[in-house]
């Protein structure tokens, strides 16, 4: 059943994106200030295409500042962002669009007044008819974002409804289905599950796992570190602006991941610390010899 | 978000039993309900209401000739009220849009009197100064990023003292001399401000132009991708950027049209009467203002229609007249606006509340 989802036909991505598993966005030792205030500083990060990256962190960590340089909101004032391999700064979120490259941002970016149908093609409307009359082709729009939104496994009576009388996991996916259906090469989450119930993320992460299958690459932003393991390929660990842990799945348990999440290397050196006070349980902690992932290439050595 | 807060069906599993293609949860509403969820029924019902009222308490609202002057009395706030509504939806609005039907006049007015041009020549620059002072008002709203009310309240007050300081510099005189012999004056009158014969019923030019224009606004409002811009900029403006739209286009082209529509109702004011009293307009902003808020549309932005405040502006001209009619003291005629936008704005409220829930 779920499978559905994976082989809808539809405006695929494009299906000759680098098989080659080269990077489709990559960051090199990427930061943002804002003003006096270093927000992210040294981050690298690689996307490629059927690959799920998750970037963690607690809030403030960065997570949001990392996307909005990704997806064309801001600029990044350090470092290198490159997409199939230039070098290139975004001054939009149109020119980011036009490279393939889509965010599902926090507050779902949809207007709420607006029905569904609206939202969907919002920014990218179909449109008919020579110029002085060229006007929406409100038919097509319709019948598409249906067929999209099924494929998702949404299906609503009525798309005139207003956005914001849809549930948050349905707007999530309306977002996602949005961003597959006008050719997003990477797609960028950010906490999708975040406001979400446990059925309603369960559906989310299926469709996560729906785009990578599609040959997508997703940058699945969260602080739920179960979340993120049950889809992501890479994991990124972002700690008060940077990187404090990049590790492949293979390098990586959930529970390490969960301890660096909950800034593990910090407690861990606390722990002897702790085990002097009486009445705080440190059998639990962990050792600071047991976080064996690789730590980011270059944590100390970036400009 | 509100009602049907329920988990999103699992993909490919039909949810209700039988019927695929529906997800069981909406249930179809009532048509009533449907039409009274639209923004502009509330004003559409108050107009009838307002007018039904006029009929029966002043017999002499039943002639057409004092209908053709309720009409055109409508249309002259009616063709401003049109811009300054498709604005509110996009979430502002321009305090300086009263002011600046004078400033247009006033510069056609005297550019073509001053330098014996053809009117059209004043014409002409006036559409290009009207439209500049939109754009500029658009341009510092989306770069300052200011409040609307800000800005605009500061271009209102700058066109106040420059119509006032700049008539009189010029003219001596705090009117505008007599344009009416000429050259192009005939056509341009006939244009903007001539009357046509509807069965014996003289009906001004004005009021076909505030249908014609309602009609096209309407459109670009439902039909187009400036439209759907409009609301989005309104709704969500964060939202409207990020997925693609350009807000500041969109911003700043909306503030334009206002000033078409300041210009066309100057060129009017200027065609009917001749000269022109560079004093007036403060004030019609909230007029405008009211028309569109009365016309369903939401102050906030992201709501709203272009056929509201088309009832909202036969509203006011149909109080506005029908106080004189029925040979009330025209002194409450303000009196009875205000508890006319705040009744409407209650109607609007509770009807979309109504016929929202579910």
């Amino acid at each position: 059943m779920t499978d559905d989802t994976a082989t809808t036909p539809g405006p695929a991505p494009d299906a000759t994106a680098p098989e080659d598993g080269r990077p489709l966005v990559e960051l090199r030792g990427a930061g943002k200030s804002y003003g006096n205030i270093r927000a992210l500083h040294g981050v690298d990060l690689t996307v490629r295409p059927g690959r799920v990256t998750c970037v963690l962190g607690d809030n403030g960590a960065g997570k949001s500042t990392l996307i909005k340089i990704v997806s064309g909101l801001h600029r990044h004032t350090e470092g290198e962002f490159l997409v199939d391999g230039a070098p290139v700064r975004f001054s939009s979120p149109r020119e980011a669009l036009d490279r393939g490259i889509a965010a599902v941002y926090q507050d779902l970016a949809t207007v709420p007044l607006m029905p569904v149908w609206r939202n969907f093609f919002l920014g990218s409307e179909a449109t008919r008819g020579p110029w002085p009359v060229r006007r929406l082709d409100i038919a097509r729009m319709k019948r598409t974002a249906d067929e999209e939104l099924r494929a998702m496994g949404i299906v609503l009576d009525d798309l005139e409804q207003p956005i914001g009388t849809l549930s948050g996991g349905q707007r999530q996916c309306v977002a996602i289905a949005r961003a597959v259906h006008f050719g997003a090469r990477v797609l960028i989450l950010d906490e999708p599950t975040a406001a979400l119930g446990v059925k309603q993320s369960g559906v989310v992460l299926k469709y996560i796992a729906a785009a990578r299958d599609r040959g997508l690459g997703v940058i699945f932003i969260t602080h739920n570190p179960h979340h993120a393991y049950m889809v992501g390929d890479h994991f990124s660990v972002l700690r008060l602006g940077t990187l404090e842990l990049s590790a492949d799945r293979g390098e990586v348990g959930l529970e390490e991941l969960t301890n660096h999440m909950a800034g593990g290397a910090e407690l861990a050196a606390l722990k002897h610390e702790l085990a002097q006070v009486r009445g705080v349980d440190v059998d639990e902690l962990p050792e600071e010899q047991d976080l064996t992932a690789p730590g980011p290439a270059s944590s100390e050595g970036t400009p | 978000m509100r009602m049907t807060q329920q988990a999103a069906p699992a993909a490919g599993t039909p949810p209700a039993p039988g019927d695929r293609n529906r997800d069981g949860r909406t249930a179809r509403r009532p048509l009533l309900l449907r039409l009274l969820a639209r923004p502009e029924v509330g004003v559409l019902l108050g107009a009838v209401a307002v007018f039904v009222f006029f009929f029966v308490a002043a017999p002499s609202v039943r002639q057409g000739s004092s209908m053709a002057t309720v009409l055109y009395q409508s249309s002259t706030i009616g063709i401003m009220a049109l811009p300054v509504a498709l604005l509110m939806i996009g979430g502002e609005f321009d305090l300086s849009a009263g002011v600046a039907v004078v400033t247009s006049a006033l510069t056609a007015s005297m550019l073509s009197y001053q330098l014996t041009l053809n009117v059209w020549t004043g014409v002409v620059v006036a559409l290009a100064v009207s439209l500049g002072i939109g754009a500029l008002n658009g341009w510092m709203l989306v770069k300052t990023g200011l409040p609307s009310f800000l800005v605009t309240l500061g271009t209102f007050l700058i066109l106040q003292g420059v119509n006032l300081g700049v008539t009189k510099m010029i003219t001596g005189n705090v009117a505008t001399d007599d344009i009416s012999d000429m050259d192009g004056f005939g056509r341009a009158k006939a244009l903007f401000a001539s009357s046509f014969d509807v069965g014996g019923v003289q009906v001004k030019i004005t009021v076909v132009w505030w249908l014609v224009f309602a009609a096209l606004a309407t459109w670009v409002l439902m039909r187009t991708k400036y439209g759907n811009w409009i609301f989005a900029v309104g709704g969500d403006r964060n939202s409207a950027r990020a997925v693609g739209v350009p807000v500041t286009f969109t911003k700043i082209t909306l503030f334009m049209l206002v000033g078409f529509g300041a210009w066309f109702v100057g060129m009017h004011q200027l065609f009917s009467f001749n000269t022109v009293q560079s004093g007036e307009g403060v004030g019609q902003e909230l007029i405008y203002i009211a028309a569109a808020v009365i016309g369903g549309c939401l102050l906030t932005g992201g709501y709203g229609s272009a056929i509201g405040p088309v009832f909202g502006a036969f509203m006011f001209g149909m109080v506005n007249q029908g106080i004189v009619y029925a040979g009330w003291n025209p002194d409450w005629f303000k009196a009875f606006l205000g508890v006319m936008l705040l009744g409407a704005v209650l109607v609007n409220l509770w009807v979309r509340r109504t016929a929202t829930r579910r």
